[in-house]
C-alpha cells in the first residue's frame, strides 16, 4: 500500500505511453499524412460544389453563356469532385487501418511486457498482492486504454488538421476577426483541461474499484463451491454490492463530469460565434466588411469550433485511457526478482549436496520464523522433514528453490552458494510436487510435459506408468489428449497429485523436493509409487515433507523441526531409541481417538 | 442482448428523458442559423444596432438553454447506463453464483471474470453512447429527408435511395462484426485465463523454469487476440469512408439531377444549394454515427455473451420448489440414507459412482476409503446436493434432497473440503461464515475441537489475524484446522470432513478426531480419509473401488472379509503393524 505514494502524474504517463507508439513512427507518419490529405480533401469537395452550382445558373440563364453548352463543364466538375470523394474514402480507409495497427500493437506490447514482469515478480510480492487486482490491470485497464487510445488517434489528428485548414481559410478572407477567434477559443480548450483535471482522479478511482472488485469476484467465482456450502451467497452479493455501489458513485461521477466537457466547450464556442456575429454585423453596419463576407466568416467559425469540440471530447477518452494505463505501468515498473548476476554459474551435473549455514528468515520483520538453521546434506542422502503443522517445513521449501531469499546466512548446492547460481539452473536442478496441486487449462499430455516439452510418447507413458496415472488416464475420455479445464476440472484431488508426480517422473531432476505430494493418493498407490520414487531417488538427493510414517521411515535423515529451528535429527530407529519429540509423534498415529 | 434491457427498467425515466433532453438541444442548435439570417437581413439591412445587440443576447441564451439541456441529456444518460450496468453486474454476480458445481466446471472461472468485468464495462459504454445519440442521429437523418421532399419530390427520391443504402452498409457492418468483436472477448478469455493460471501456479512454472515457455504461449494468445482485433478494426475501419461515399455520390447525383431539373425551369438555383445542404447535414451525422456504432457493436457481441450466461437455468432444478420443512418426524434428524445411488458427471461419461445403498443414524460416525479416484468425494459430495444424483436417491432426515430448498438443506450440513479455502478477511470473518451470529466463545470452541486453539492464540492479533488472499500466510494444516473449524461453527447436523486433515500430523488428528466425537449433541460425522488408523473406530465404513461399495461394515468386520480393506490396511502399517495396532487397541 505504501506504493500508492507515488502518484503517477498525468504527464508522466503520456510520456511512458508515447515511449511504446514510439516503433510504430511509420505508421504514425503514415496516418498523419492520411488525415492531412483526407482533410484537405474534404475541405476542397465543398469549393467544388460550389463551383458546380454556380454553373447551374449558367444552365438557368444560358444567353450569358459564351461556350455552346455548360453542360462538359459541369461533367467536368462532378468528375472531378468523383476523384475526391474516392481519394477522400480510400486516405480515411487507410487512416483508419493504421490507427488500428498502432493501438493493437502498441496494447499487446503493454500486455506482453506486463506478463513478462509478472513472470518476473518476486513471489514475495505475489503472495501478498491480490490477482484479481493484477489480473483486472493486464485485462480490463489495458483495454480501457485501447478504446481511448484509438478515439484518440481517430479524432485527435483530424480534429488538429482541420482547425489548422479552417484556420488558412479563414486568414485568407479576413485577419482581424481571424485573430479574435484563434484568442478566444482557446477558451473552451482552458475548460476541457479543467474538467480534465478533475475527472482523472475519479477514473482513477473507477478503475482501481474495478480492481478491488475483479479480485472479490475472482476469490468468490473461483471457490464458489465453499461459497455454496456455507449459503454464503446472499452475504458474498452484499459484499459485492457494497464494492458495485461505490464503483457506481465512482464511475457516474467520472462519466458524468467528464461528458461535461462536450457541452461545456460548446457553450464557450456559442459565445465565440455570437461574439463573430455581433461585431461582424456591427463592421458591416459600418461598411468594413460586406454581407456575403460576414455570411462565409460565421461559416467558417463554425467548422473551426466543430473540431474542438471533437477535441474536448477526445481528451475525456484520453483522461480514462491514462488513468488506467497508469495502473499498467505501475505493475510493469513493480521492482522485479534481483537479476542473475553476470557471473552466476549455471548448475550442471549436479551431485546434490545441499549445505544450510545460519539460516534465519521471516516473512514479516517482527516475527521470526527461522533462526540460525544449519543443515548438510550429502549427495544422494533422502531427507524427511516433519514436526507440527506451522513449523516451518515449507518455508524451507521456498528457501531451497530461492523462491524468497534468506535473511542471513547462506544456503548452498555442491559448494556453491544459491545467491551465485542462475535461478533457473537452481530451480530446475530439483523435481518439486507440492500439496497445492496445480493443472493448466490444456490436454493432460500438455500438463505431464511441463518440464520436458520435447518428449515422446514412449516417454510420457512410461512416466504415468511409474507414477501410477496411466490406468485414470486411460480411462479418460480422449486419454492423453483429454482436455482438463481450469483447475483440474472434475479430476478428483489423488488424480491431480498424480499428474504433478508423473510431471516429475517424466523431467527426472538430479534433486527432489516432495511436500505432502502425496497426501491426497491412497495408500496402496502411494506404496508403489513411493517405490517408482525409491529407484528414482536412488542417487538422487531428497526432501521429502509428509506426515505418513511410511513415506518417512526410509529416510537416510529425518530433521524433526518445531517453531523454526530442527530439535531432533538422524535416522528412525535412531530417533525412536531417543524417545522424544519424534517418538511421541510416531506413536500418536496408533493414538485412540 | 434484449434480455439484458430489463435491467434498465429501473431507470425508464432516465432512458426517456437523457434522449430527450438531446433533442431538445439539437433543436435549439438548428434555430441558431434562423436567428443569424434574421440579423443579417433585417438587422444589417435596416442598420438597427439595438436589434443586432437583442439578437445576439437571444444567441446567447439559446447557448445557454443548449448547455442545460446538454448536461441534464449528459446526467441523465450517464445515469442510466451506470445504474444498467451496476443492477446487470449485480444480476450475472447473483445469478452466477446460483450456478451448479457442474455448470461451473463446464464454464470456467476466467471467462466468467471477462464476462463480469470487461464485457459489462462494454455494454455499459454502449448504453451511455446511444442514449446520448442514438435518437440524435436518426432524427436528424430523417428531418433532413423530409425537408428535402418539401422542396422538391423527384429530386429528394435520390435520398430515398441513399438512407437504404446508408442503412444497408451501417447495419451489415454491424452484422458481420458483432461476431468477430465476440470472437475478440473469446480471445480475451483466453489472455486473461493464462494470466490468472500463471498467478496461481507461479511456483510449479518457476520450478520447472517454464517462464520462457508461458511467455510464449502468453505471447502467441495475445497475438492471437490482436489478430482478430485487427480484422475486426479492418471491417469496421469500411465503415466510414463507405458512407462517406454513398453519401457524397448521392451529393453528385443531386447536382446532376439538379442541372437537369434547373434546365427544365422547375427548381432554383437556391432550392438546389438547400439540397445540398440537407445532404451535408446528414454527412456530418452520420461521420459521428460511425463512431458510435463500433462502440454500440461491441457492446451488442458483449451483452450476447453476458446473455449466455443469464441464460443457463440457475442452479439445480427446482431448487427452489421444496417444501418447508416442518413436518420432519424426530428420530430421522441427523440421518442420511442413500438408496442405491448412481453418479454420471458427464452425460455419456463413465459412472462415477454406482449403485451406493446404506443407511447412517444419527450420530453415526461413518467413515469413507477407497483408491485415488474411486469416487469418495463424489460420495459425500451428494449429500448437501452439489451434483445430482442419475439413479437412486440420497435422502437426509427421511426426506429425498431434491425435496429441500437448496439453502435449507446445506444450513443442516457443515461440509470440509479436500482443499482448504480461506477468503480474505480476518480469522473471525473466516469462521463467521458458519454461523454469522457467533459469539467469540462460540469460536473459541469450535478453534478448540478443530486443534486450531493453540496456534490463533499465538498470533499477535488472534482472532483479527489478517488472512491472505487463499490464506498463504499460514501452513497448509493451519488452514485445513480453520477450514474444520469454520464448519464446527454452524453446529451441523451433519458434519463431513472430505479428507481434510491430510496436512496434519498424526497426533493432531487423532486429537481432533477425539475432540470431534466428544462434541455436545449428536453430530452424524463422515470421515473421508486415506489413512485407516483415523477409521478405525467409524461405526461404518465405506470401502469404495472404482465407484462400487467393495465392502462395508467395521473395521473389524472389513478386515475379515475385505480384501480391498485388507490391502489398505497393511499397506498402513506394514511391518510392526499388527503390534502397533494392538498397542493401540489397550490404550
Amino acid at each position: 500500500m505504501d506504493k500508492k505514494k507515488k502518484t503517477v502524474n498525468q504527464k508522466e504517463t503520456l510520456g511512458k505511453v508515447l515511449r511504446y507508439i514510439k516503433p510504430y513512427g511509420f505508421l504514425v507518419t503514415l496516418t498523419i499524412v492520411m488525415a492531412v490529405v483526407s482533410v484537405a480533401l474534404t475541405l476542397y469537395l465543398p469549393i467544388l460544389t460550389g463551383r458546380a452550382v454556380d454553373w447551374l445558373v449558367l444552365i438557368f440563364d444560358p444567353s450569358s453563356l459564351d461556350v455552346a453548352s455548360p453542360w462538359p463543364y459541369l461533367f467536368y466538375i462532378l468528375k472531378q469532385m468523383g476523384i475526391v470523394i474516392a481519394l477522400t474514402a480510400l486516405t480515411q480507409w487507410i487512416m483508419n487501418i493504421c490507427n488500428n495497427k498502432i493501438v493493437y500493437n502498441v496494447i499487446q506490447d503493454i500486455r506482453k511486457k506486463a506478463f513478462r514482469r509478472i513472470e518476473e515478480l518476486p513471489l514475495g510480492y505475489l503472495d501478498s498482492h491480490s490477482h484479481g487486482d493484477i489480473m483486472s490491470r493486464v485485462v480490463a485497464d489495458v483495454d480501457q486504454f485501447a478504446d481511448g487510445l484509438l478515439i484518440g488517434f481517430t479524432q485527435l489528428f483530424s480534429g488538429v488538421v482541420t482547425i489548422l485548414g479552417t484556420l488558412g481559410f479563414m486568414l485568407s478572407v479576413n485577419v482581424g476577426i481571424t485573430l479574435v477567434v484563434v484568442i478566444i477559443t482557446p477558451v473552451s480548450l482552458f475548460v476541457a483541461s479543467f474538467i480534465a483535471k478533475k475527472t482523472f482522479t475519479m477514473f482513477k478511482l473507477q478503475s482501481e474499484t474495478r480492481g478491488e472488485q475483479t479480485a472479490l469476484i475472482n476469490e468468490m467465482i473461483g471457490n464458489q463451491k465453499v461459497v455454496q456450502a456455507f449459503n454464503r451467497e446472499e452475504k458474498t452479493l452484499e459484499k459485492f454490492d457494497e464494492i458495485n455501489g461505490r464503483l457506481e458513485k465512482y464511475s457516474l461521477r467520472a462519466i458524468f463530469f467528464s461528458s461535461l466537457t462536450n457541452p461545456c466547450t460548446r457553450f464557450v464556442n456559442s459565445l465565440v460565434y455570437t461574439g463573430v456575429a455581433l461585431t461582424g454585423a456591427l463592421s458591416a453596419l459600418r461598411g468594413g466588411i460586406s454581407i456575403g463576407q460576414l455570411t462565409c466568416f460565421l461559416s467558417y467559425a463554425n467548422q473551426y469550433t466543430k473540431p474542438f469540440n471533437e477535441i474536448s471530447g477526445v481528451i475525456t477518452e484520453l483522461q480514462n485511457a491514462l488513468a488506467c494505463a497508469a495502473r499498467i505501468f505501475e505493475l510493469i515498473e513493480e521492482q522485479p526478482e534481483k537479476k542473475d548476476s553476470e557471473d552466476a554459474v549455471v548448475l550442471k551435473d549436479v551431485r546434490g549436496q545441499v549445505a544450510l549455514s545460519d539460516v534465519s528468515f521471516s516473512y514479516v520483520k517482527e516475527k521470526e520464523l527461522i533462526t540460525g538453521l544449519n543443515l548438510s546434506v550429502k549427495p544422494g542422502q533422502r531427507i524427511a522433514i516433519v514436526g507440527p503443522t506451522g513449523c516451518g517445513k515449507t518455508t524451507i521449501i521456498n528457501l531451497l528453490m530461492r523462491f524468497y531469499d534468506v535473511n542471513e546466512g547462506s544456503i548452498s548446492v555442491d559448494g556453491n552458494p544459491i545467491k551465485n547460481i542462475t535461478r533457473k539452473s537452481l530451480r530446475t536442478s530439483y523435481g518439486m510436487v507440492l500439496q497445492d496441486t496445480w493443472l493448466k487449462r490444456g490436454t493432460i499430455r500438455e500438463n505431464i510435459v511441463v518440464g520436458k516439452p520435447e518428449a515422446t510418447d514412449e516417454e510420457v507413458i512410461a512416466a504415468a506408468k511409474a507414477s501410477h496415472a496411466h490406468s485414470f488416464i486411460k480411462r479418460l475420455p480422449n486419454g492423453y489428449d483429454t482436455v482438463i479445464g481450469e483447475d483440474g476440472g472434475s479430476l478428483s484431488g489423488g488424480q491431480k497429485q498424480l499428474l504433478c508426480i508423473t510431471r516429475v517422473m517424466l523431467s527426472l531432476p538430479p534433486m527432489l523436493i516432495l511436500d505432502e505430494a502425496t497426501s491426497s493418493i491412497d495408500t496402496r498407490t502411494e506404496i508403489r509409487i513411493q517405490k517408482a520414487f525409491a529407484a528414482m531417488m536412488e542417487g538422487r538427493t531428497s526432501f521429502i515433507v509428509a506426515h505418513r510414517l511410511s513415506t518417512i521411515k526410509n529416510a537416510d535423515v529425518i530433521l524433526v523441526m518445531k517453531d523454526g529451528h530442527i530439535i531432533e535429527q538422524g535416522s528412525h530407529k535412531e530417533l525412536l531409541a531417543k524417545k522424544g519429540f519424534y517418538a511421541e509423534l510416531y506413536n500418536s498415529q496408533f493414538a485412540i481417538a | 442482448m434484449k434480455k439484458l434491457l430489463i435491467y434498465l427498467r429501473d431507470y425508464k425515466k432516465e432512458s426517456v428523458l437523457g434522449p430527450l433532453f438531446k433533442l431538445l438541444e439539437a433543436s435549439f442548435e438548428l434555430i441558431v442559423p434562423l436567428v443569424v439570417a434574421a440579423m443579417i437581413d433585417t438587422g444589417i439591412g435596416s442598420g438597427d444596432k439595438g436589434y443586432i445587440w437583442r439578437m445576439c443576447l437571444i444567441m446567447a441564451a439559446l447557448g445557454l438553454i443548449g448547455l442545460v439541456c446538454a448536461v441534464t441529456a449528459q446526467y441523465f444518460a450517464a445515469k442510466a447506463a451506470v445504474g444498467f450496468a451496476t443492477k446487470l453486474r449485480h444480476g450475472l454476480f447473483a445469478h452466477i453464483q446460483s450456478l451448479s458445481f457442474s455448470q461451473m466446471d463446464k464454464e470456467g472461472t476466467s471467462t466468467l471474470i471477462t464476462r463480469m468485468t470487461s464485457d459489462i464495462n462494454q455494454v455499459q459504454s454502449g448504453v451511455n453512447l446511444v442514449l446520448r445519440l442514438f435518437l440524435r442521429s436518426p432524427f436528424i437523418v430523417f428531418g433532413a429527408m423530409l425537408m428535402a421532399f418539401t422542396v422538391d419530390v423527384k429530386a429528394a427520391l435520390i435520398f430515398v435511395v441513399v438512407i437504404p443504402a446508408l442503412s444497408v452498409i451501417v447495419f451489415g457492418i454491424m452484422l458481420i462484426s458483432i461476431p468477430l468483436f465476440k470472437k475478440v472477448q473469446e480471445k480475451l478469455d483466453g489472455v486473461m485465463g493464462i494470466t490468472r493460471e500463471n498467478l496461481t501456479g507461479v511456483r510449479v512454472i518457476r520450478a520447472f523454469g517454464e517462464e520462457e515457455h508461458e511467455i510464449l504461449k502468453f505471447d502467441s494468445e495475445t497475438d492471437a487476440l490482436k489478430h482478430m482485433q485487427t480484422f475486426a478494426g479492418k471491417i469496421s475501419a469500411l465503415m466510414n469512408p463507405l458512407t462517406y461515399v454513398v453519401i457524397n455520390a448521392g451529393l453528385v447525383a443531386l447536382i446532376y439531377v439538379g442541372a437537369l431539373r434547373v434546365e427544365a425551369g422547375i427548381l432554383s438555383q437556391g432550392q438546389v444549394v438547400a439540397l445540398v445542404n440537407y445532404m451535408s447535414q446528414i454527412l456530418v451525422e452520420l461521420v459521428k454515427l460511425a463512431n458510435l456504432i463500433i462502440t454500440v457493436t461491441k457492446a451488442v457481441a458483449c451483452g450476447n455473451r453476458i446473455q449466455t450466461i443469464l441464460e443457463i437455468p440457475a442452479g439445480m432444478a427446482g431448487a427452489d420448489l421444496g417444501m418447508q420443512g416442518g413436518d420432519k418426524p424426530s428420530e430421522s434428524r441427523g440421518t442420511v440414507e442413500f438408496d442405491h445411488v448412481s453418479l454420471r458427471y458427464y452425460k455419456g461419461g463413465e459412472e462415477a459412482l454406482t449403485d451406493i445403498h446404506f443407511k447412517a443414524k444419527r450420530g453415526d460416525t461413518i467413515g469413507v476409503i477407497g483408491g485415488t479416484g474411486s469416487g469418495k468425494s463424489s460420495l459425500v459430495n451428494l449429500i448437501p446436493r452439489f451434483y445430482d444424483v442419475e439413479k437412486g436417491c440420497v435422502k437426509v432426515d427421511g426426506k429425498d434432497v431434491r425435496e429441500y430448498p437448496l439453502s435449507e438443506l446445506r444450513d443442516k450440513i457443515g461440509i470440509v473440503m479436500q482443499k482448504a479455502v480461506l477468503f480474505q478477511g480476518t480469522i473471525r470473518d473466516n469462521l463467521l461464515w458458519g454461523n454469522e451470529n457467533a459469539g467469540d466463545e462460540e469460536l473459541w470452541q469450535a478453534l478448540r475441537t478443530a486443534q486450531a486453539e493453540e496456534f490463533v492464540l499465538q498470533k499477535k492479533d488472534r482472532l483479527d489475524e489478517r488472512i491472505e488472499q487463499e490464506g498463504r500466510n499460514l501452513s497448509g494444516g493451519q488452514k485445513q484446522r480453520l477450514s474444520i473449524a469454520r464448519a464446527l461453527v454452524k453446529k451441523p447436523e451433519i458434519l463431513i470432513l472430505d479428507d481434510s486433515a491430510s496436512a496434519l500430523d498424526y497426533a493432531t488428528d487423532a486429537a481432533l478426531r477425539k475432540s470431534i466425537k466428544e462434541m455436545p449433541g449428536e453430530t452424524t460425522v463422515f470421515i473421508v480419509s486415506q489413512r485407516a488408523s483415523s477409521l478405525l473406530h467409524a461405526d461404518l465404513i465405506i470401502v469404495l473401488d472404482d465407484g462400487e461399495v467393495a465392502g462395508m461394515g467395521t473395521h473389524g468386520e472389513l478386515l475379515e472379509n475385505c480384501e480391498v480393506y485388507q490391502e489398505i490396511y497393511y499397506s498402513q502399517f506394514e511391518r510392526g503393524g499388527e503390534e502397533a495396532a494392538q498397542k493401540a487397541a489397550q490404550r
